[in-house]
């Protein structure tokens, strides 16, 4: 050791002490901010593809998203004559490859013969079919209950496809086009842009926004407020504009699951109705309006032609 | 047979038997031409696919499975056919079995080979096909399936090697001359020194009993696991328990008749009438029809099942079979895979073997459409929204399906060239005991 000391040369001291310095400047920090500033330098949660599902502890303790669909506020976004404000609020964030609605609305009927409007995202299901089924763990629960894909290492065998039944996840089948801007976009699992070719792709709960405090694009999107998004352990939820109890908000309202009997278990909850709190009318018939993509184009779904050397690529 | 005929019926045989090995006529490097043709182009659509994604096949989200996965089923079925004739007829000691225990064996190992490509083409990213064997989990029935299906295929290659280490020995010691040296050096290595003493063929009877008895299990694992891959889904029609010997027997069934097409080609081809005969297209003519009405009850119950509750969707699947979209091929299912059969085995009209021959071909057309029944119309059943899914094959997924039926044919004849269609040795020695019991016979006659 003495030897060793005799040896420190000018230029290695300087860097040792410097780097003494900057460590004990780091320790001085309260802890809550070396939390923060870890977590700034992952700039994307669930960064490393070789250890999926670690990223929670940054906050000490793991949460239970889960969301609440108040389809009495729902109104497909008819009455303001715009796509569904929750789709196109998804995609645009997400720059989606063109065709693919992350969040869907559907058109669904009433038992007097009226329909309702019913949008569906991934439903982050407990027991999920499409993360069991998978060969290599590419699709996988996050610390938080959040059903994550990991598009380095997806194979793109679409097992999990077959396993949904919620028709919840789509493929990238060929390179998706995507403009400028998402190619500048780092890559995470729970922010998958840009999107990659020859893997599964679909909602993640936005959840790198979440453990900021912020909402998902299409909570924020909606203008009726219909989608609440929040935590089952701390029993809480937002839409944005009000907080409520989690459990008595599903208890007090009447809360189901789609296609419950299934046991998929999922982290999405309805409350029944068919947008009357949005002013809508069981029999109104008006259609929804298909979300818009401002890159891609009608090609990105085509049928390849006949022959490889035709105009069909 | 009498015991002085023994020496002439076992030169007979093995110039029939050596003789594709030794003479190569035009036809058959035409015929290598023109699979080889087919191959290419299906590899170039394949580097098509490569470069522009799966895209450039007629698959979408809805129905995300397609023709891939179809031969990947298809082909899996036909590799039943080695086990069933080579292990299940010798475990039970059938011994008209002899002479087409080999080409059976052949035609497994050959359609495992094609099938277990099927999925690795059907990937959206082939390249990292490697993960599965760092990251599987057991968890997935894809783990499961490539574990048995090269359990399988070495189980096979195995049970094809044993039975042949005396026919090597047998080319070594009579086509040695005229073969270049590379080839007698191979031949000499694949006949691990056999010399045809007690010791050796004590050895050889048991190493081969042994594993007639695995292949079995194996084969029947395969089947399985490739119907979890279904089973394990939360889908119309496949949400069954039934899929398991479900798969079971439909393997059975195109398997069978895949070995009788194959037989009567190759008896055509290399003159080989005098060991395949009649009879063995009638035995296992019974075979196929046993399999044909185990198929047809599990096919009417399990439709019984679905039809008599009729759940949502599974009412729709029933719908998009009998009376939609799907029906041409429902029906064409029906028809071809029971009624012409079974019409042609049971009523004894015309000639034997076409009329066995006619069967089966219609057969394996059937269960190719059987498995595009199971997989495609329960995809186009929506899950969520209220449209079908739509599903027509691109020209690529034509060019590699082709490619792979050529690919198989190839791998055939390829093995044609180099390896006796009929094991020699064993055919020599039922004749031998054949003849033996018959001169004991007469002795005891004589007594
Ligand atoms: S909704 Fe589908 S994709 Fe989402 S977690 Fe459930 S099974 Fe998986
Ligand atoms: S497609 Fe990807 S995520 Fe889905 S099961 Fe296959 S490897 Fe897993
Ligand atoms: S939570 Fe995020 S990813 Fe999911 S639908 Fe909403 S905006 Fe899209």
């Amino acid at each position: 050791m003495a030897d060793k000391n005799k040896d420190l040369s000018r230029r290695g001291f300087i860097k040792k002490s410097l780097g003494l310095a900057g460590l004990l400047g780091v320790m001085s920090l309260p802890v809550p901010q070396l939390m923060k500033l870890r977590k700034d330098s992952i700039a994307g949660r669930g960064l490393t593809s070789k250890n999926p599902a670690n990223q929670a502890q940054l906050e000490g303790k793991a949460r239970a998203w889960g969301m609440v669909i108040d389809l009495k506020k729902c109104d497909g976004c008819v009455n303001i004559e715009t796509p569904p404000q929750c789709t196109q609020a998804c995609i645009n964030g997400h720059y989606g490859p063109n065709g693919q609605q992350w969040i869907e609305v559907f058109e669904k009927e009433l038992a007097g013969g009226g329909h309702y409007f019913m949008p569906v995202p991934c439903y982050q299901c407990e027991n999920a079919p499409c993360a069991n089924v998978c060969p290599v763990a590419a699709t996988y629960h996050d610390e938080d209950g959040v059903v994550l894909v990991d598009h380095n290492r997806c194979i793109g065998c679409r097992m999990c496809m077959a396993a949904c039944p919620y028709q919840r996840r789509f493929f990238n089948w060929g390179t998706p086009k995507l403009p400028a801007a998402a190619a500048l976009t780092k890559y995470s699992p729970l922010y998958p842009v840009p999107a990659v070719k020859g893997t599964v792709i679909k909602c993640m709960f936005c959840a790198h926004f979440l453990h900021d405090g912020k909402l998902p694009y299409c909570v924020k999107g909606c203008p009726t407020k219909a989608l609440y998004i929040g935590d089952l352990n701390e029993d809480i939820a937002t839409n944005g504009a009000e907080v409520v109890q989690f459990s008595k908000f599903l208890d007090e309202n009447s809360a189901y699951r789609y296609k419950e009997e299934l046991g998929t278990q999922p982290r999405v909850w309805y409350l029944p109705g068919y947008g009357q709190l949005a002013g809508r009318t069981p029999r109104d018939h008006r259609p929804l309006m298909p979300p818009q993509w401002l890159w891609g184009d009608d090609d990105s779904n085509r049928c390849v032609g006949i022959w490889p050397w035709g105009e069909d690529f | 047979m009498k015991a002085g005929d023994i020496g002439g019926y076992r030169e007979r045989l093995e110039r029939t038997v050596f003789n594709p090995l030794t003479q190569t006529s035009v036809g058959f490097y035409l015929l290598v031409l023109v699979l080889l043709g087919v191959v290419g182009w299906g590899l170039y659509a394949y580097i098509v696919q490569l470069r522009f994604g799966l895209l450039a096949t007629g698959l979408r989200d809805q129905v995300m499975w397609g023709v891939y996965i179809l031969n990947f089923v298809f082909f899996l079925g036909i590799a039943m056919a080695g086990t069933v004739i080579s292990a299940i007829l010798r475990l039970t000691h059938a011994g008209w079995r002899t002479p087409i225990t080999r080409m059976a064996e052949i035609i497994t190992v050959a359609a495992l080979m094609i099938g277990g490509l099927m999925p690795v083409i059907d990937m959206g990213r082939p390249e990292r096909v490697w993960e599965i064997f760092v990251y599987g989990r057991f968890q997935s029935a894809i783990v499961w399936d490539i574990l048995v299906i090269t359990t399988y295929l070495i189980g096979s290659l195995i049970y094809l090697y044993l039975p042949l280490i005396p026919d090597f020995a047998l080319m070594r010691d009579r086509l040695s001359d005229g073969a270049s040296t590379i080839k007698r050096k191979v031949i000499n290595l694949l006949a691990l020194g056999w010399q045809n003493t007690v010791e050796q063929k004590h050895r050889l009877e048991k190493a081969i009993g042994i594993m007639a008895i695995a292949v079995v299990p194996m084969a029947v694992m395969t089947h399985t696991v490739a119907s979890f891959i279904f089973a394990w889904m939360l889908r119309p029609g496949w949400d069954s328990t039934i899929y398991g010997i479900y798969f079971v027997v439909g393997a059975l069934f195109s398997g069978l008749a895949t070995v009788l097409i194959v037989m009567a080609i190759t008896r055509r081809v290399f003159h080989l009438e005098e060991y395949i005969t009649e009879k063995h297209f009638r035995y296992l003519s019974y075979l196929l029809l046993t399999s044909l009405l185990l198929y047809l009850y599990l096919v009417v119950t399990e439709f019984l099942a679905i039809g008599y509750k009729l759940k949502l969707e599974e009412k729709e699947l029933l719908n998009l079979l009998f009376t939609g979209q799907a029906a041409p091929w429902f029906w064409f299912f029906i028809i071809a895979g029971f009624v012409i059969p079974a019409f042609l085995l049971v009523f004894r009209v015309g000639q034997t073997i076409h009329r066995i021959i006619t069967a089966a071909i219609f057969i394996n057309m059937a269960m190719w459409v059987s498995r595009l029944l199971i997989i495609v119309p329960t995809l186009q059943v929506p899950q969520i929204s209220e449209s079908l899914g739509v599903y027509t094959p691109s020209w690529v997924e034509w060019s590699i399906t082709a490619a792979a039926f050529a690919g198989f044919i190839l791998i055939f004849t390829v093995a044609s060239k180099l390896i006796p269609l009929v094991s020699i040795w064993e055919l020599a020695e039922d004749a031998e005991t054949e003849a033996h019991s018959e001169s004991t016979g007469e002795v005891a006659e004589a007594g």
